[in-house]
């Protein structure tokens, strides 16, 4: 493993990260506030990446990069609105059910409307192309581009929480909801405020995930349950444990499919004698890069074994 | 199905022998038998056997949804690998190293599905709620991108195949044909159903419930919560993988793409909260209509996850306790003798309903035509009438078919309401009269 491809995965990592952060932020958000699992946050991250492709080839990309993520955020409070308020008062299974429904509805839509192939959305001009070169490898503008926008993000979210009215209201209302109404603020509607931010969040990284990576019908299952993952493992409902996990989650996965060693060749180069007639050699020739999808659900497994309340959790139920 | 308390004892007591338990238990069995002398078609024989199977299932899964609360998305795992397990036994046996005859490999499966639970269960049920549906659908994802991971085991894209037809006949039944099959299943499904609902009234069921309804107090009186969940997760873990060995018996075939996957899993909660989480007979309905859904909606429309999306929705929003809450609602109502009252507010909100739901499903099927078959014209035909799916008159006409049907669909639904509280009042009444005398 020599600096060069160190240096590359990392940097791919941490973007892959961040984006991976931009998405459970925002379910961090919606879920330590209203105590819903949004089911369907990755299929507004799916939608964002088809609005911006939409309405960049009206508009072009830097205006939808504002307009997607808008447009979503409505379409989440107008969801909260008619549909999530109504199922609040049969409990939380309800809640994550009705989200479980509009995620099947949200795929089936986007296959009605923009069929069931990719879509050639692409980079625009000012984000093609390499950043930087690093021993012969280029590092493209658009992964950092993906890095700049989830910082900025993350800085105006801690900004807006900490340091301005409606985050104290929303701070406030995230501990002592009947307090906060009490004091004459219209609580349902800082839900409505927040379950649309969340949302928007999500178009955001699709609005600049979509064109990074692939905009297709299967982008919101193939980060779905990472997310979720991302969640546990950070803590449910600490902003900081999501983004510790997400980067953690980002590398991992980045590393391991780009390394080729299995067992066998480990346990070959301590000097063992491993062939096909070995015990579990189905096991001990499976490559670090093919068990690389399933690494972040081991991680989910094994945190829940030694530290259930994850890594940055407080809570413990 | 209800416990009655008897007079002398002032607690709950569970009391099989009731009549009219007796006769809806003997009518199940009834239709279990008969069915197939009604329906002779292969394809209602194949429909009949898939509903055997997935009422196994539906019925597990409403064991941790229903009675414990707990939201799983990867039931499909238990069922799956029970699947595997039982298709491997088959083949072992069939090579004759493993005396085992077919009658029992539901049985392995359900072993395997019950060990699986155990192994897996433990770190899933160390949480509840919403961490606990996240954990099932990590570990969902996890089997089902290992299957992949070893195709020595799950047969890769093509997956294991196997011949049920082995061993000698028994009073020349060997299994080979559908009927048969039919019969293995409708016996398997009485049984299972019948130990699930014996289930519910074992204290274990009990405290399940009392899991469910408030795990603080549960603790308090000195019960593990954790370990209540536990123990029926591998209870279901174990039914779910009889119905497994089950599909692995009426298919000959199972795939790891298709068996374990998430979205199998996400198929059995659907189906089993449409059928009605809240009573015990909810899922029963549930699979009957995911066959249904999956064997002739499918067949009808191209659109038809669209629908089941949106039905979905809506019952979740509008009637949480699924087909089989709707159904006990008007039960009671029969019983007061107030049904006959309502019978023009539904026929007049399923006429006027029926209108907007035509509208609304010309406009999906005119899209999906012209997304889907746009090479074959522009004209398609929908419920027997052609239409052309790009002239401006056939949308107007659709819209407005949906327009009207809701106008009016919400003007019967206001006079329902009335009716409806109306109706539930003097129902109070009458119990609370009852009660003074």
């Amino acid at each position: 493993m020599n600096l060069e491809f160190f240096v590359m995965s990392t940097l791919n990592g941490v973007s892959y990260g961040l984006l991976l952060f931009m998405l459970s932020s925002g379910l961090t958000l919606i879920f330590s506030m209203m105590g819903v699992l949004n089911f369907a946050h990755t299929s507004f991250y799916m939608l964002g990446a088809y609005f911006a492709y939409t309405i960049s080839g009206l508009v072009g990309f830097w205006p939808a990069l504002v307009l997607a993520p808008l447009a979503i955020g409505a379409l989440g409070a107008l969801f909260e609105r008619y549909s999530l308020r109504r199922v609040h008062k049969f409990g939380h299974v309800p809640e994550l059910l009705v989200t479980f429904g509009l995620s099947y509805l949200i795929l089936e839509l986007v296959q009605l409307v923009w069929g069931r192939s990719t879509v050639p959305y692409g980079l625009p001009e000012q984000l093609q192309g390499p950043l930087f070169t690093l021993y012969d490898t280029q590092f493209p503008k658009s992964r950092s581009f993906i890095m700049l926008v989830a910082l900025l993000m993350l800085l105006s979210v801690w900004l807006l929480l900490t340091r301005t009215r409606i985050g104290l209201v929303i701070q406030a209302a995230l501990k002592h909801p009947e307090m906060v109404q009490a004091l004459g603020h219209n609580v349902p509607r800082v839900f409505m405020l927040v379950f649309g931010g969340g949302c928007a969040l999500a178009g955001l990284a699709g609005v600049i995930g979509g064109n990074t990576y692939v905009t297709e019908p299967a982008m919101a299952a193939s980060v779905g349950s990472i997310i979720f993952v991302v969640v546990v493992v950070g803590g449910m409902g600490s902003l900081a444990g999501a983004f510790l996990a997400s980067l953690l989650i980002g590398l991992v996965q980045t590393f391991a499919v780009a390394i080729d060693h299995s067992l066998a060749t480990g346990l070959q180069a301590l000097g063992m004698t491993v062939t096909e007639e070995t015990f579990g050699w189905p096991l001990l020739k499976l490559t670090v890069s093919q068990v690389a999808p399933i690494l972040p659900y081991l991680f989910l497994v094994l945190i829940l074994i030694f530290r259930p309340k994850g890594l940055l959790g407080t809570r413990e139920d | 199905m209800t416990t009655t308390t008897s007079s002398t004892t002032s607690y709950h007591r569970f009391k099989p022998w009731n009549v009219g338990r007796i006769v809806i238990w003997s009518l199940f069995a009834l239709m279990l038998i008969v069915a197939p002398m009604l329906f002779k078609s292969s394809l209602a024989l194949t429909m009949l056997s898939q509903i055997g199977y997935l009422i196994i299932i539906c019925l597990s899964y409403n064991m941790l949804l229903g009675q414990g609360g707990m939201l799983s998305f990867g039931h499909a795992v238990y069922t799956g690998l029970g699947s595997f397990i039982a298709i491997h036994a088959m083949n072992l046996a069939s090579k004759g190293s493993l005396p085992i005859p077919l009658v029992f490999i539901p049985l392995v499966g359900g072993l395997a599905g019950m060990m699986f639970a155990v192994l897996l269960g433990y770190v899933t049920t160390k949480k509840a709620g919403t961490t606990f549906a996240m954990i099932t659908l990590g570990i969902g994802e996890l089997v089902a991108s290992m299957a992949l991971m070893f195709p020595e085991f799950f047969g890769g894209e093509g997956g294991i195949t196997t011949d049920r037809v082995y061993g000698g006949s028994f009073l020349g039944i060997n299994f080979g044909p559908a009927i048969q099959v039919y019969y293995l299943i409708a016996a398997y499904c009485f049984v299972c159903t019948a130990a699930m609902f014996a289930f519910t009234g074992t204290p274990l069921g009990r405290i399940l419930n009392a899991v469910r309804d408030n795990p603080e107090r549960v603790e308090f009186i000195g019960y593990n919560t954790q370990r209540v969940r536990y123990f029926a997760f591998i209870i279901a873990g174990f039914f779910a993988g009889i119905g497994g060995g089950l599909t692995a018996i009426n298919f000959e075939i199972i795939t790891a793409a298709d068996s374990v996957s998430v979205i199998r899993s996400g198929g059995y909660l659907l189906f089993t909260f449409l059928g009605g989480a809240t009573f015990f007979f909810g899922p029963i309905i549930g699979a009957v209509l995911l066959v249904f859904a999956s064997v002739l909606l499918s067949e009808l429309s191209k659109a038809w996850l669209l629908y089941l999306g949106l039905v979905f929705l809506f019952m979740v929003m509008y009637a949480p306790g699924g087909v089989a809450s709707l159904i006990m609602m008007n039960l009671r109502l029969a019983k007061f003798g107030k049904l006959r009252s309502l019978w023009p507010s539904y026929l007049g909100l399923a006429g006027t309903g029926l209108v907007a739901v035509l509208g609304a499903a010309c406009m999906v099927e005119m899209t999906y035509h012209l997304q889907l078959n746009a090479a074959l014209g522009p004209v398609m035909s929908f419920m027997g009438a052609s239409l052309d799916t790009t002239a401006l008159s056939s949308w107007f006409g659709s819209v407005f078919v949906l327009l009207t049907g809701l106008g009016l669909f919400e003007l019967c639904r206001r006079q329902f309401r009335q009716q409806w509280s109306q109706i539930q009042e003097e129902i109070e009444h009458q119990i609370k009269r009852g009660e003074a005398l």
